[in-house]
């Protein structure tokens, strides 16, 4: 680069200090984008959590057999609060899905632990719906919950994340 | 030549300004003082004492928060005469002036304990109580060092009648009649379920009715004394005055409750520390069970923690789902739902608040480590748990850090002399005069 430099000067270009200058002005903000980005990976490392993290409430099944929403009983999904969801199941072309069997289990990704609790369907409301008790997360951060749904012999798990302030 | 030469330095002048600039406002972005991210503001709003939600009632206490309830129970947490030699009250191991605990390695009953007293700020927000979590409410909490032979050393049927001999008016009042207990035929003056053979006999040799009868009146006991220790709660600290600084934008008050020191180590606890893993939520503790490779100490039986506490609050005579419980099963999820991994929970512990804590030397669960100092370089260091497996990792602080980390800890130190809530602390101006003898603080 410094060697076009010169190339340019020493052809006494008019044009030539202008386009270094340029140059220069360009090398500055890529090198300021580059440390800002360092910066920015540094931070994002220190948290682990994968950018394009889907915190959706609705979610496909991971064969795309169910079409699973949740809806926890508050608004806001308490930390350190043993609470209740309701999940509703559907087959993925919107049929209810009734008298399934469900297990739950959860996960925190980055700190290898589980949840605190044993959570588990204590009813199936009817109507592709059914209640989830005993659902608890102990600490902020990524969490994800797992429900394994076994219905007219077919068996399918949802994964949901969760960003928990 | 010279104009090349010219021209080059005054374009690495730019590149030089450039990258100073860059870097002192990185410096600057970075740097203790400078404003917090929008999560670190969040995470900053949920450890102050403001976010604490009211104290949602307790399900299996239907007293819980029936004011005469707690001015009886109130009483009681004083009363020496609840102990099988007359010299143990709760408030001899939970002083009130000493945030209601005893400042010792281990609880002094009438006998030495195996562990540390706990202070109790806060302690009705917990759905697990003790260090293992070994009873799943206050008034089931309060009910077992009444019990233990070193701690207050009596029996049921002892304290049943001191409930009638001393506060049958108030305790009938709420609860309802007691049995006749001048009736020392039916009810001999040591029995219960407890570890002294004469006692536990004489326990045997009552009517069923007659033990219900007893059973009924011990858990009350433990009901009344659990809405007096439902109003002590954490008195707000210079930590809280800088978060509500920093919502205003106030840079002046976040200036003045917090030193750079104490927000860098502030920092740190909410960052590098990860101290708020396990110490997070208003009362800067998540009340879950965490083995954090404390050691053992030499001498005292193995403790094992939560390994063993889950099975004992499961099995629990007094536990929400027991008939003495005014809770219905949908109430209970803590204990229908509570996981039992004896592999995962061995050696696990709950961590205390951290309100007030560099008050409150030694610390963890058997006074382990005499400075905060201490339990810092240990948490730094993550040395392997002596059973189990310790969640820390090593978090390679330097000692400037540590000192940070410190400083903030005394942050946190309540502002008020005594829980504004503290009713127990005085004697209540229109209590009987016969009640002031029964208190006895020490």
């Amino acid at each position: 680069m410094i060697g076009s430099l010169d190339e340019g000067q020493a052809a006494g270009r008019p044009t030539g200090n202008g386009r270094g200058r340029q140059r220069w002005i360009v090398l500055g903000l890529a090198l300021v984008v580059l440390l800002a980005a360092g910066f920015g990976m540094m931070r994002m490392r220190m948290s682990y959590v994968p950018a394009d993290l889907d915190l959706a409430t609705t979610r496909s099944s991971n064969s795309g057999l169910y079409q699973v929403r949740y809806a926890p009983e508050a608004a806001v999904i308490p930390v350190n609060q043993i609470h209740t969801w309701t999940i509703h199941i559907e087959t993925a072309d919107g049929r209810p899905v009734e008298g399934a069997a469900i297990t739950v289990d959860g996960d925190m990704p980055q700190h290898l632990h589980g949840l605190p609790t044993a959570p588990q369907v204590t009813q199936d409301l009817g109507g592709g719906a059914y209640l989830v008790e005993g659902l608890k997360f102990h600490m902020p951060g990524w969490w994800v919950v797992d429900y394994t749904i076994s219905a007219e012999g077919q068996t399918d798990t949802v994964r949901f994340n969760l960003q928990l302030p | 030549m010279r104009s090349i030469f010219l021209t080059q330095w005054r374009l690495l002048i730019t590149v030089l300004a450039v990258v100073l600039l860059t870097v002192g406002a990185l410096t600057a972005w970075l740097w203790p003082r400078s404003p917090w991210t929008p999560e670190e503001v969040t995470t900053l709003r949920g450890l102050a004492l403001a976010s604490l939600p009211p104290l949602a009632p307790d399900p299996s206490n239907r007293y819980g928060d029936d004011p005469r309830a707690a001015a009886l129970g109130a009483r009681l947490f004083f009363d020496t005469r609840l102990s099988v030699d007359g010299t143990v009250a709760c408030a001899t191991c939970h002083v009130p002036t000493r945030q209601f605990q005893d400042d010792l390695p281990l609880g002094q009953g009438v006998g030495t304990t195996d562990r540390r007293t706990m202070p109790l700020a806060g302690a009705a927000y917990s759905p697990w109580l003790f260090w293992d979590g070994r009873k799943d409410s206050l008034w089931a909490q309060a009910l077992g060092p009444l019990e233990s032979p070193v701690e207050h050393g009596g029996t049921r049927t002892q304290y049943a009648r001191v409930l009638w001999e001393h506060y049958r008016t108030e305790y009938e009042a709420l609860f309802g009649p007691l049995p006749d207990l001048a009736d020392t035929t039916r009810f001999p003056p040591a029995a219960g379920p407890v570890a002294d053979p004469a006692a536990r006999a004489a326990w045997e040799a009552m009517t069923p009715d007659d033990r219900e009868a007893v059973n009924l009146a011990f858990a009350n006991l433990g009901k009344a004394i659990a809405a007096f220790e439902r109003q002590l709660l954490p008195s707000p600290s210079r930590f809280d005055s800088y978060v509500e600084a920093l919502l205003l934008n106030d840079v002046a008050a976040m200036q003045a409750a917090l030193s750079p020191d104490e927000v860098a180590g502030l920092r740190i606890f909410i960052g590098r520390g990860q101290c708020i893993t396990c110490h997070n939520g208003p009362l800067l503790t998540n009340n879950d069970f965490h083995n954090t490779g404390v050691p053992a100490v030499p001498g005292l039986p193995e403790d094992l923690g939560r390994a063993t506490g889950l099975p004992l609050a499961q099995a629990d005579a007094f536990n929400c789902l027991s008939r003495y419980s005014d809770a219905q099963p949908a109430d209970c999820a803590e204990l229908r739902f509570a996981k039992a991994d004896p592999h995962v929970q061995t050696r696990q512990f709950k961590p205390p608040s951290l309100r007030g804590v560099a008050e409150r030397p030694p610390y963890m669960h058997a006074g382990q480590f005499a400075t905060l100092r201490d339990v810092l370089e240990h948490y730094n260091q993550a040395p392997a748990a002596p059973a189990g497996d310790s969640e820390l990792r090593p978090l390679e602080l330097s000692e400037r850090e540590l000192a940070q980390l410190e400083a903030f800890l005394h942050s946190l130190s309540g502002l008020g002399q005594a829980p504004a809530a503290c009713l127990g602390c005085h004697p209540e101006p229109d209590a009987p005069a016969a009640a002031a003898p029964e208190r006895s603080i020490p």
